[in-house]
């Protein structure tokens, strides 16, 4: 048991190449046999790991779901943010400059739109709740935005770690709504081509979501999708502790 | 060669990701400002130019291709290291808090949509 313990430490990412090719295996065996195509093998494969994230961390206490339990700690490397955005890179292989290049401005207006209308989403929330103060508010609404806005935001406006915590929280609850939505509303919202895709990435905002939830819906979407969604979390740690934490404070 | 294929997308991945961080560090904010998007821009500018000169062959093609296509398999691997634990007991505020913005955001996509119609001949997607 120490040994395959030790040897399966020492050889993490290769570990997880197999497990992960597994579970895409049985995902699409799954989307052929019981629900005839109609949920995508990819999508079945990424509540898998939804799944196995909750239960990694049930067991093992930590934050990083199944990356925390022994065997399986080559998930952290190669499910960590530097592969991630390395392959989003390169799913821009396929993308058309002359789309992304139409969207502009439409791509910019939605950066701010979904900045604004997630933030003051977050403080409707807050606000039901029974917090009044403009911190408590603009902490909980840029953890609307996304997991990294509301800490960055939340540590520059001087909120409690429980207030900081409660915003990490929500914004992992925004990523693993657009994971698991995006593939049965995105028929309803008209998102079938790069244009929207690149307003659906600008609004929602969470990268980890937005990718995954169009690799679960139609994989050449990805590249549109994560273009503008790249710049929401940045953006969101500029607007959220400045113009609209005085926004805010101006009205409570 | 493949490796020539994966050192020019390593090699967009830093010039783009350099680019967001001193960005952000321009603005004044601890994050990465589009690193991915400049990544992405300067890939897709640099495979044209390169194809048109006739400098790319298969194989370099295929080191990049092969990244092109782990994108699914990482994103489930990403997927499995979520803390989907603190979003499922974190209680009710932050389920709201978490999915009301959603739901606004999805309410106004049709409307910006429709704002900025392309022309047919620039879509691209699947037709149904």
């Amino acid at each position: 048991m120490e040994i395959l313990s030790k040897f399966l430490d020492k050889n993490g990412l290769i570990f997880t190449f197999l497990v992960v090719g597994v579970i895409l295996y049985g995902s699409a065996l799954l989307s052929k046999k019981l629900t005839n195509r109609k949920i995508p093998g990819s999508a079945i494969a990424i509540i898998v790991g939804l799944a196995l994230a909750y239960l990694g961390g049930v067991y093992s206490g930590g934050q990083k779901g199944l990356a925390d339990v022994p065997f399986f700690s080559g998930f952290g490397l190669m499910g960590g943010a530097m592969f991630r955005d390395f392959t989003v890179v390169a799913t821009a292989l396929g993308a058309s400059l002359a789309v992304m290049r139409s969207t502009g401005w439409v791509g910019a207006l939605s950066l701010l739109l979904g900045i604004v209308l997630s933030f003051l989403g977050g403080v409707l929330v807050a606000l039901l709740w029974g917090y009044r103060d403009a911190v408590s508010l603009t902490t909980l609404g840029a953890g609307a935005c996304t997991y990294i806005v509301g800490p960055v935001t939340g540590a520059a406006i001087g909120a409690s770690s429980e207030l900081i915590a409660l915003s990490i929280a929500a914004g992992v609850v925004k990523t693993i709504v657009v994971t698991i939505g995006t593939p049965f509303i995105a028929r309803s919202i008209g998102l079938n081509n790069p244009h929207t895709a690149m307003i659906f990435g600008g609004l929602m905002g969470t990268t980890s979501g937005v990718t995954a939830g169009l690799a679960a819906t139609d994989p050449k979407l990805v590249p549109y999708g994560a273009l503008t969604a790249t710049f929401y979390t940045g953006l969101g740690c500029l607007l959220c502790p400045s113009a609209l934490y005085l926004l805010m404070r101006m009205i409570f | 060669m493949i490796i020539y294929g994966v050192a020019l997308l390593a090699f967009c991945y830093l010039v783009g990701q350099l680019l967001g961080e001193y960005l952000g560090l321009l603005i004044g904010v601890e994050a990465n400002v589009g690193g991915v998007g400049f990544a992405m821009l300067l890939l897709v500018l640099l495979n044209d130019w390169l194809h048109k000169k006739g400098h790319l062959d298969l194989s370099t093609e295929a080191g990049m291709y092969f990244w092109n296509q782990m994108y699914i398999p990482i994103i489930v691997a990403m997927a499995a290291t979520q803390n989907v634990k603190l979003a499922v007991t974190s209680g009710l505020i932050v389920v709201l808090a978490g999915s009301v913005p959603v739901i606004l955001c999805i309410a106004v996509l049709p409307l910006l949509s429709r704002l900025s119609q392309v022309t047919p001949a620039s879509r691209n997607g699947n037709p149904e």
